[in-house]
């Protein structure tokens, strides 16, 4: 007999953390971009993509809002506003 | 073919011939003869396997069981305080279900350090997952690698197998033993073929980690498997015979206990000296008999009671303590009669050859002679009590 024992890969991809998301969330302004790609790089969700200038945006089924993405953006073209539901 | 071997080197030739991709292990007494001989095997090129060189035993651990998880047969094998020392990989390699098969040279542990046999250190990885087979002589010893490989790579077991023989006794002990040939071995051990493995073109994760949502049923999947091994073993050893012409029920052995008064039941190689005993007071007409047990895990609880419920007295003789509690053997075999309709009137607990000290004919004969009292608990055979003082000051 046999009880769990194997994962397959993705489940990370599976598992939607967006969730876990308690206050802020990033807001793309898509005025001033200039597809440094930075907001990516420093994501640590790996939840951000884009192709070119203001294209870029996150997936809010895994994004925890950590702000490193509006924190690290040189146009200030993201800003952090508050989590939908909260206070 | 009949060969006078040493039995290291029985079991590095049935090791040989079980073709193991890989063999990783680090030297300890009393085990070394058997990797040392394997190591030979390979570097001369008898053998197409790779001998992993490591710097302890919990690597050599975490070596089979990476090469069991690719999909390849693996073997190891260790003694006392290196089992302790892989103990931590060994409850992994069952848990993630993957057909490991290791030696242990049954040797006490420290302190004090002694390098002779009991079975302390088996019998402490009794709860591991892994099934354990004792052997009670060098043959044995070879046969039981066999149906450990058969037993452990079955579909519907997918467990480690440790094969337990008595370190010296048997590892250094000389035997006529009947080797297998490599056609007989491969009639009755196909190629491993794995029904999941670590694979880079079909990528999985085994032993992941599981929340309280999943891991009830893993553990109880293992359980359920020995009991599943449990049919499975007189099976595979009915095969067996097929095939080598030798007979073994593969969970335990009788031995005259047809109308025996008295039965002992014990492990490994005391049984020998048992049967000995036996044959010499059977002849002063004594009705005198042993019940071996070959597999301590699945402990064949049903068969023993069926073995032994119409025996008025037991005694159950254990190489090894549960420190503070019951010899361990002991307990178990006082548990399969408990809230059983019929039972030994006396069922005696007896701890005899701790670290390598002689059991000879007449501790066993003593035995025999303390069972016509009140039941004994973890009663010492053997002990000097001129050794023992109450305090240091």
């Amino acid at each position: 007999m046999f009880g769990p024992l194997i994962c397959k890969p993705g489940s990370s991809k599976s598992n939607k953390t967006g969730p876990w998301r308690t206050e802020s969330r990033p807001k793309f302004l898509k005025k001033d971009c200039i597809a440094c790609n930075m907001c990516v790089l420093v994501c640590p969700e790996s939840c951000i993509s884009g192709q070119g200038k203001n294209t870029y945006d996150f997936d809010p089924n895994y994004c925890k809002g950590c702000g490193n993405c509006a924190a690290i953006c040189p146009k200030k073209d993201i800003t952090m506003v508050k989590e939908e539901g909260t206070q | 073919m009949k060969e006078l071997l040493e039995g290291s080197m029985a079991v590095a030739e049935v090791v040989r011939l079980c073709k193991p991709a890989v063999i990783s292990a680090y030297p300890i007494t009393p085990q070394t003869h058997i990797v040392e001989e394997l190591a030979r095997i390979v570097a001369d090129g008898r053998m197409n396997a790779q001998f992993v060189n490591v710097e302890s035993e919990h690597s050599a651990a975490s070596v089979v069981l990476g090469a069991v998880a690719t999909g390849v047969r693996a073997y190891t094998a260790t003694s006392s305080q290196g089992l302790f020392y892989m103990s931590e990989v060994l409850y992994n390699i069952a848990g993630m279900r993957l057909p490991v098969i290791m030696t242990t040279a049954a040797r006490s542990i420290s302190a004090p350090i002694n390098i002779w046999n009991d079975h302390q250190d088996v019998v402490s990885l009794r709860d591991s997952g892994w099934i354990q087979f004792h052997a009670e002589d060098i043959q044995e010893a070879v046969d039981l690698h066999l149906i450990a490989y058969r037993l452990g790579e079955d579909k519907s077991i997918m467990l480690p197998v440790m094969v337990c023989m008595d370190g010296f006794i048997l590892t250094h002990g000389l035997e006529t033993v009947d080797m297998p040939s490599p056609e007989q071995v491969d009639k009755f051990l196909p190629p491993y073929k794995a029904p999941y493995k670590l694979d880079v073109e079909n990528p999985l994760t085994l032993g992941p980690l599981v929340d309280p949502e999943y891991y009830t049923e893993a553990r109880y999947a293992l359980n359920k498997t020995h009991e599943e091994a449990l049919a499975l073993i007189p099976k595979l050893a009915a095969e067996f015979a097929k095939v080598f012409g030798r007979t073994y029920n593969g969970l335990m052995e009788g031995y005259q206990l047809k109308d025996a008064e008295k039965v002992i039941v014990a492990m490994g190689s005391v049984c020998g000296t048992i049967k000995e005993v036996i044959d010499e007071l059977r002849a002063k007409g004594k009705k005198v008999g042993l019940l071996k047990i070959t597999s301590l895990r699945p402990f064949p609880a049903n068969a023993i009671y069926d073995a032994l419920k119409n025996t008025p007295k037991l005694a159950v003789i254990d190489r090894a303590l549960s420190l503070g509690s019951f010899a361990p053997l002991s307990a178990e075999v006082k548990a399969v009669f408990f809230g059983k309709p019929k039972k030994p009137k006396n069922i005696s607990s007896f701890v005899v050859g701790m670290g390598g000290r002689d059991i000879t004919k007449d501790s066993i004969k003593e035995i025999f002679r303390l069972m016509n009292g009140k039941d004994k608990q973890a009663e010492f055979i053997d002990l000097k009590p001129e050794l023992l003082k109450e305090s240091y000051d």
